[in-house]
């Protein structure tokens, strides 16, 4: 019980809530007895502990309620967390939205330029795939009467999807993601120049997310040599890379986009992929990622959503596995022959990317 | 010139926990250092508790008297944060040599002393108060965390009276004062 007294006469003295003669009393007091001085000063350190836990924790709440609040307002962004199930929604709703309107307008075009990308995360929530999708929407395009461009695919054929692809073998054989491909059963591709050629799917490997596209069109024309090889070994950290690709889709106009390699892992540690440093969009699925001289390191395939540029490619070694599976499990006469030579080092970039963007070829998966 | 004077009203706005300030503190900075964290190894949660801990490290630092920046804002919060980081990575085993950042990085080793002690400080307190139970943690919570007055924890905690309410108090303050220093004596 004196304790009790002694310490509140001492909050008191620290605090300065004392009467002037209770104070002098209370300093002779504690002038003539060291016990009591030792007290004042160990309880003075202890209540600036208090002070100082108390403050910060303060301040840990107004950081956090700040963090949510600058990523509400998108000031801020963060991958989703685990709960995307709203926000798929809230898309879904939001293109539904526009559906509606374009289905009020009647018109075929509405549905080429609501073409939507959705989020839907088959590897982890806070990864989005690329390839644009259009599952979701139940159109058909037998409602265009008046479509952008002449299809070659037949009228009643339902788009699911669409990103780049590019050529690894002049016969017409292309690579791209398998989930651009998702819920399709063939496929047409686009040049740079916006000519479209029938594709079949050939293979696909939906655990590596890589897919080998086949152009089956008279028109198409083989080429004797392509530019670029793909690379065996891994890439180096850091290294200076560029892709191109159709991240408008559906529209044609190629894009050419540079950054560099960021890790040689991807997601949580995967090490089929590597993470790179670049902003990518959703018809950039299936594009190749070149390194400086111009050889294909990766293939671009996932970004981690609402995040500045961090974005993922399959190691380019895996093409060459999927090629000997393909290889293997193919009857036909026609082996893929992989391109080894590159003859792209040294060039300009201006340069390079004019002898590679023929190759480079929007893909518009279908379902009929 | 001005944006020197920003930059002093800035931290004194921190040093006041004051809202305002502290956000535009957080939107100038937290983006880049979430980059360098993504970059190298981390996610987002990581991201997000290294600036958070970095802010806290120019918080104790702003309230010194000696106080002196050295440095601009992004700049400190940078080197700290990527301070933070790396030994995050090196105690978890993932360390990795390619961590090279470009920008300006300045030397925060006494700082992150001082920051390091006051951690220490912060998680005796914050385990002392764990172990004294209720009703005490909440009693002295109340009173110098929340700075309610005796007369409204009386009757929050159902006292009799205000005097009843502090006579408890301090007997509280008398356990976690104990608590605290078998601690806080031997990490000296």
């Amino acid at each position: 019980m004196e304790d009790l007294h002694l310490i509140q006469a001492i909050e008191r003295y620290l605090d300065g809530t004392m009467l002037p003669a209770e104070k002098a009393y209370f300093e002779e007091l504690k002038n003539n007895n060291s016990e009591i001085e030792q007290l004042v000063i160990e309880h003075s350190v202890f209540i600036n502990q208090i002070e100082n836990f108390s403050s910060r924790l303060k301040l840990k709440n107004s950081f956090s309620n700040i963090h949510e609040k600058l990523l509400s307002l998108g000031e801020i962004n963060e991958g989703q967390e685990p709960t995307t199930k709203s926000k798929i929604i809230n898309i879904w709703q939001k293109y539904k939205r526009v559906t509606a309107i374009a289905a009020a307008v009647g018109g075929g075009i509405a549905l080429l330029t609501s073409s939507l990308f959705s989020y839907y995360n088959p590897i982890s929530p806070n990864i989005t795939k690329l390839g644009a999708q259009l599952e979701q929407q139940q159109y058909q395009i037998t409602a265009l009467n008046i479509e952008l461009r002449k299809s070659k695919i037949p009228s009643k054929a339902e788009i699911k999807g669409g990103g780049t692809s590019f050529l690894i073998d002049g016969k017409g054989y292309l690579i791209t993601n398998a989930h651009v491909l998702e819920g399709a059963t063939y496929a047409s591709v686009f040049s740079n120049t916006g000519k479209e050629y029938n594709a079949s799917i050939a293979y696909r490997n939906n655990l590596l997310d890589l897919a080998i596209l086949k152009i089956e069109d008279e028109e198409f024309e083989q080429i004797k040599k392509l530019p670029f090889g793909i690379r065996k070994n891994n890439a180096e950290l850091g290294d200076e890379i560029f892709t191109i690709g159709y991240p408008n889709f559906p529209r044609t106009d190629v894009v050419y986009n540079i950054g560099y390699l960021s890790s040689e892992k991807g997601y949580n540690g995967d090490s089929l992929s590597c993470q790179i440093q670049m902003n990518a969009n959703h018809g950039n699925s299936g594009g190749p990622i070149f390194n400086k001289i111009g050889e294909i390191i990766g293939v671009l395939s996932t970004k981690l959503s609402k995040s500045d540029g961090v974005s993922f490619a399959i190691k380019a070694k895996n093409i060459y596995s999927i090629v000997e599976d393909f290889n293997e499990s193919d009857t036909s006469f026609a082996d893929i022959k992989i391109n080894h030579s590159n003859i792209l080092r040294g060039e300009e970039r201006v340069k390079q990317v004019k002898k590679i963007e023929d190759y480079i070829f929007m893909v518009k998966a279908y379902r009929n | 010139m001005k944006a020197e004077l920003n930059e002093q009203t800035l931290l004194k706005g921190l040093a006041n926990n004051d809202s305002k300030a502290i956000e535009i503190i957080y939107k100038q900075n937290f983006n880049s250092i979430q980059s360098m964290v993504i970059n190298n190894n981390g996610f987002y949660d990581d991201a997000r508790d290294i600036f958070q801990e970095a802010l806290i490290a120019l918080y104790e630092k702003s309230i010194t008297d000696s106080f002196v920046l050295t440095c601009k804002i992004n700049t400190y919060l940078f080197s700290v944060s990527k301070r933070l980081w790396l030994k995050k990575l090196q105690q978890n085993g993932k360390y990795i040599s390619s961590f090279e950042i470009l920008d300006e990085v300045i030397s925060v080793d006494t700082d992150m002393e001082i920051h390091q002690k006051r951690n220490v400080e912060f998680e005796i307190m914050e385990r002392s108060m764990e172990s004294i139970g209720e009703p005490c943690k909440s009693l002295l919570e109340a009173y110098y965390i929340k700075k309610l007055d005796m007369q409204k924890i009386a009757t929050e905690f159902n006292y009799t009276n205000a005097d009843n309410a502090k006579n408890q108090k301090y007997k509280c303050l008398l356990r976690l004062k104990k608590i605290f220093f078998a601690q806080y004596n031997i990490g000296e």
